[in-house]
């Protein structure tokens, strides 16, 4: 009989092979304390968090850990049950509020997770006579929505206008269309052309999704992400967050001025099947929701951290996906698997801990070193972010 | 040359440059199997078939087409105003 676990064996081989020359799992970490948005101990060791896509540094704000504890108090530790049945408080509909507010979106609709929300969306929105266009580079989450659903799935090449108005234009006159974009990139931290993609969704009759996982809270004048920066805010039909990244916590939302926007309360079964956040969790998350609105200084200075990490690197000679900081996200190329684990267990062992991403979450098979920068690092911890990549990236062997 | 033998050149045409190992193509060369085509070389040649015959395959069809005849039959049908 065959094992069903044989079709794992050469990622095990492989995995075991890159264990065997005495590197640490780069998929196995363990957090032993958590001081601060940007420390934590590993291992005894006290480490520089850049790689958590705690952008705003919310985690241990002191008001939004009050409201959770709070919430904790006078509503218990769980909902044990759906958002439709016996899963909505209070809670969720004020976190729905404060969305709406932050977005201002006639509705809003608060998912388990963001994972969920884009699986809902996909899935349901679009049927069996429908399309759906995505870029290439789109997330696991947006992808397997797509597989969950029924609709016609068709790709375009990643940011590029011209190949989804090829695409656009191919299609047959009937059936609806979802055009799925993302603000910001996570793998390679590069932002869309939100502007001309959404102007030429609109010139073939698509409706427009834009996922602002990794843009919420520090793109545009209300940190409403990327879509608010391109000015296109009255022409995207969804907005799809998350609140694990800028918000601090976990679960998702989707946003939408769309009139009959509600039903999918109804027919969404990533929203329907599953349990609803906790109470502490959606308090957590409307205070920091409700807190980003007025983060100017935070996001001025997360974005001083971004562009002064981009350069520094640059100047050390590592070679980073974009030319410039698009983002929070800056993405450090290494040519290869070995070279990659290196250098990421290196920075490890002098206290700094980042994200080690390789293929097929990545583009064109990309080793990579993702670094996220967070509003709360310090000037100073970012001299010693890069003192560290500096001798990292000299014992790997990856720059002179 | 009938059309399906001029499209079955064509399509040979654009596998070349992805044709890395020099593989000879028939009817029953498959693209995961044969060629050793990993997702993202799929992406790249479907777009460039996309564009050469100005159609669209979508990812369902695209899970359906195992070998290099079954794209030949998908884009004739295509081409012929659709599935």
């Amino acid at each position: 009989m065959t094992d069903l676990f044989s079709k794992f064996d050469p990622l095990i081989a492989e995995r075991q092979a890159l264990l065997d020359t005495g590197v640490r799992d780069p998929f196995a970490i363990v957090m032993d304390r958590v001081l601060s948005p940007t420390q934590a101990i590993i291992q005894g060791k006290e480490t520089i968090l850049l790689g958590t896509y705690n952008y705003m540094g919310m985690t241990f704000d002191p008001d939004v850990i009050e409201a959770g504890k709070k919430a904790l108090d006078e509503f218990g530790s769980g909902t044990t049950g759906s958002r439709v049945l016996n899963g909505t408080y209070q809670g969720h509909k004020a976190c729905e509020d404060a969305l709406k507010e932050f977005y201002g979106t006639k509705h809003a609709m608060v998912f388990s997770t963001g994972y969920q929300a884009n699986l809902g969306l996909m899935s349901t929105i679009a049927g069996k006579d429908d399309y759906i266009i995505l870029d290439a580079d789109s997330h696991a989450s947006i992808y397997d929505g797509c597989a969950l659903g029924n609709a016609n799935i068709v790709r375009f090449r990643h940011n590029s206008v011209e190949d989804l108005d090829k695409r656009l234009g191919r299609l047959p006159a009937e059936g609806g269309r979802l055009v799925v974009l993302e603000g910001v990139y996570s793998m390679l931290g590069d932002i869309a052309p939100l502007k001309e993609m959404v102007a030429v969704a609109k010139k073939h009759g698509a409706m427009i999704a834009v996922d602002e996982a990794h843009g919420m809270g520090f793109f545009g004048a209300n940190g409403r992400g990327v879509f608010e920066e391109a000015g296109v805010e009255a022409d995207v039909d969804f907005v799809i967050g998350t609140f694990s990244k800028s918000v601090g916590t976990v679960g998702g939302f989707i946003v939408s001025n769309h009139p009959k926007f509600d039903v999918l309360r109804l027919v969404c079964r990533p929203y329907v099947f599953t349990a609803s956040l906790p109470p502490s969790v959606v308090a957590t998350a409307a205070t920091s929701i409700r807190k980003l609105m007025h983060a100017e200084n935070k996001r001025a200075h997360l974005w001083k951290n971004s562009k002064r990490l981009h350069q520094g690197l640059r100047d050390l000679g590592y070679n980073i996906a974009t030319k410039e900081a698009e983002s929070a996200i800056i993405a450090v190329l290494l040519p290869d698997q070995e070279k990659a684990v290196m250098t990421w267990q290196a920075l490890l062992e002098q206290g700094v801990y980042v994200n080690m991403a390789r293929p097929p979450a990545t583009p064109a098979g990309m080793f990579l070193l993702r670094c996220s920068l967070c509003a709360e690092h310090t000037d100073e911890q970012v001299d010693l972010i890069l003192e560290r990549f500096a001798n990292a990236g000299r014992i790997a062997g990856v720059i002179g | 040359m009938t059309d399906r033998d001029e499209t079955f050149a064509k399509v040979g045409e654009l596998i070349a440059p992805f044709n890395k190992k020099g593989v000879e193509l028939s009817e029953a060369t498959t693209f995961a199997g044969d060629l050793e085509w990993d997702s993202l070389t799929v992406m790249d040649f479907v777009a460039a078939i996309e564009d050469e015959f100005d159609i669209l395959i979508t990812m369902n069809m695209q899970a359906e087409i195992e070998t290099v005849g079954q794209l030949v039959n998908a884009v004739e049908d295509l081409r012929n105003g659709g599935e």
